[in-house]
């Protein structure tokens, strides 16, 4: 058994038995491959179906939104800089939560995984030594693991916990990649290519709102779009309202974001919604030098003022 | 003899067939990341070739949003404010590839807006009448279907007009109801011979017997409703999900409809999109209660209505066993592990 897993189970248990915490919130495995479940632990029983592999991929920060009790989290390096961001908004008390901290390896691509799988339904998948095995009926195919990630994995830079109790495993290498080659190639399209592409993109889109419901950092009480009265914008499918809900959302999102990539994946039509988080995180980045969730002790820049600031874009 | 064979190579030209007499032929295609049924472009193909598209062909005869009304806000005029009905006639249509599983939607949605009580709803009626199902059998039923737990099957034909069947260098057809018999006489198409009917029929068994044992849905109507409505297990089970409408607008037959107005300019239109129990929009008072008011109420909605309301009115479980909300859910939740803690 990976020993993350084994980790995971004897501390959740530790937890639970000494009353630390009222609840662990982890993995268990899915009921289908490629999957894994939120599983909330409560009970040492329950502590045996704690699970750990490529497919943890659900920020789990965002089920800690606004708890009462203590919780423990198993948290990855994204959910770990969610968390940074929930105590910054006063979603939860440092001192409620305990972070058992996983160091990441990146999160496996479901999609880019059965596209591999040509035509062929995966029934299994196998990790071990930095490669993915795929097998179903009659399809045996094996990769390495570096190609096979999510992108949001692909371009990270904080795969360890930022923030954490107990660290589960021995941390990885950090990478500082390039995050914003997509970004900068539709910046650099003129603003009808870029209008026809964002509407290419969003047409899609059936305002299911998985993409506001994994994230994390979407906890408004009322969001803009459940507003009757008055009521922001219409329901239908419009594109003028498909547009309205996509960039305003992405714009709540701007030094807030880090990029999990749960929106992306919650989507069941496939629209790529990161480009848009991401254009804005570079623009917070290149203004104020904010990288979301990094730190407890920074403030955000879009929620705070000094008098010295820029202001220049006021005319 | 009544089944029909096309060749592989010869699709395109009997789509082009469908298309006479200026009929629209939905198809499921590519859709940038997804599957959809989409009307065919001429010389188009449809892609047969993967299993069932992401959203269900509902939306042929039960579209996410469509404008019922339309009236003018200008004052000026004598008919301001007054409604007038959008026109909803439209060309014969045939959605081609569509699976077993979501032609026995149709049979569900239409007892929900044709058969109950005493209205029936025009704008899916009109759309509905002017439809002919040609339905793809499933060679190879995923692991996340279970049709056969509902009353389906993978080369089920209720619901459809004609049956094809992939037999690899040919499709046989095979009529279903008279529409679908007229419809295949009328194209002229080849008969098919006694052995490809044969071969189809093994595929057929083959593909059912590789779907492992069914668990059945219709013990929940013996269940007491209020002790279900009541138990303890909705708690826990609701947990993981994050009520997102995913499962509900996958959903062959969820049929949840919200009515608007909307205004631009002086044109006023009033329209009905998808809803869905899963968000606390939809059971909002105007006085700000909320007879369901968290996660667990709306999460417990959608089951007990999929599988014991429905089923107590119209003696079937609102569901057809396509695998949409298993296979896309963010959160794992699975249909068929409700479906079996509520019967055991």
């Amino acid at each position: 058994m990976d020993t993350r897993v084994e980790r995971i189970r004897s501390e959740a248990k530790r937890l639970l038995e000494s009353g630390e915490v009222d609840l662990v919130i982890g993995f268990r495995k899915g009921s289908i491959p490629m999957v894994s479940r939120p599983w909330f632990v409560r009970t040492v029983e329950d502590t045996e179906l704690l699970h750990w592999d490529g497919f943890c991929s659900l920020n789990l920060c965002n089920y800690l939104t606004k708890r009462k009790e203590k919780v423990a989290v198993v948290a990855k390096g994204c959910d770990t800089r969610s968390l940074v961001g929930h105590i910054q908004e006063n979603q939860i008390q440092r001192e409620q939560v305990l972070v058992l901290g996983v160091p990441c390896e990146g999160m496996l691509d479901r999609r880019a995984l059965q596209e591999r799988a040509e035509g062929t339904e995966i029934l299994e998948v196998v990790e071990s030594d930095g490669r993915v095995e795929i097998r179903g009926r009659g399809l045996e195919r094996s990769f390495p693991r570096q190609e096979v990630l999510q992108h949001c994995c692909r371009i990270c830079r904080h795969r360890n916990p930022v923030l954490h109790d107990r660290l589960l495993s021995a941390e990885v290498e950090e990478h500082q990649v390039e995050r914003y080659e997509d970004v900068e190639e539709i910046d650099s399209q003129s603003p009808e290519e870029r209008w026809a592409y964002f509407q290419n993109m969003l047409s899609p889109c059936i305002r299911c709102y998985a993409c506001r419901n994994v994230c994390p950092h979407c906890y408004c009480t009322e969001c803009f779009v459940d507003c009757s009265r008055p009521q922001w914008v219409g329901k239908s499918l419009d594109l003028n309202d498909v547009f309205t809900f996509h960039l305003f959302r992405a714009f709540h999102m701007a030094g807030r974001c880090t990029d999990c990539g749960s929106c992306e994946r919650a989507c069941p039509v496939g629209i790529p919604l990161r480009v848009l988080t991401r254009k804005l995180e570079k623009v917070v980045s290149e203004r104020w030098g904010f990288e979301a969730g990094t730190d407890l002790e920074q403030l955000p820049p879009l929620a705070t003022y000094r008098p010295d600031d820029p202001q220049d874009f006021i005319k | 003899m009544s089944a029909r064979r096309v060749g592989r190579e010869a699709l395109k030209g009997f789509i082009t067939g469908l298309m006479e007499d200026g009929r629209t032929v939905w198809g499921p295609q590519e859709f940038q990341g997804s599957v959809r049924f989409r009307p065919l472009k001429k010389n188009g193909t449809p892609v047969l070739d993967v299993p069932n598209a992401t959203l269900s062909p509902k939306e042929v005869v039960f579209p996410p949003s469509e404008w019922m009304f339309l009236f003018s806000t200008d004052p000026g005029r004598e008919d301001a404010f007054v409604l007038k009905e959008v026109p909803q006639e439209g060309p014969e249509q045939v959605i081609l590839g569509i699976r077993p599983c979501d032609a026995r939607a149709f049979q569900i949605l239409d007892r929900v807006f044709l058969e109950q009580g005493a209205h029936e709803d025009p704008y899916y009626r009109s759309k509905r009448d002017r439809t002919l199902l040609i339905g793809l059998g499933c060679n190879t039923p995923c692991s996340t279907c279970f049709c056969h737990w509902t009353g389906g099957g993978p080369f089920h034909t209720e619901g459809l007009d004609v049956l094809m069947t992939d037999l690899g260098d040919v499709y046989l057809l095979e009529p279903v109801t008279e529409r679908g018999r007229a419809l295949l006489d009328a194209l002229q198409l080849d008969e098919a011979g006694a052995d490809e009917v044969e071969r189809g029929k093994h595929i057929a068994e083959e593909a059912r017997a590789s779907m492992g044992e069914a668990k059945d849905p219709r013990r929940i109507k013996e269940k007491d409703l209020m002790a279900l409505f009541g138990s303890p297990f909705w708690e826990r089970a609701h947990e993981a999900c994050v009520k997102c409408g995913v499962c509900t607008y996958l959903c062959p037959t969820c049929s949840c409809f919200d009515i608007q107005d909307e205004v631009r300019g002086a044109c006023g239109f009033r329209g009905r999109n998808w809803d869905t129990c899963m968000f606390a929009l939809t059971t909002l008072h105007a006085s700000g209660h909320n007879p369901r008011p968290t996660g667990k109420e709306r999460f417990r909605q959608r089951f007990m209505h999929k599988l014991k309301y429905f089923q107590d009115d119209f003696g079937d479980v609102m569901c057809v066993g396509c695998g949409r909300c298993v296979q896309y859910c963010p959160a794992n939740i699975d249909i068929r592990e409700i479906i079996e803690a509520l019967s055991a």
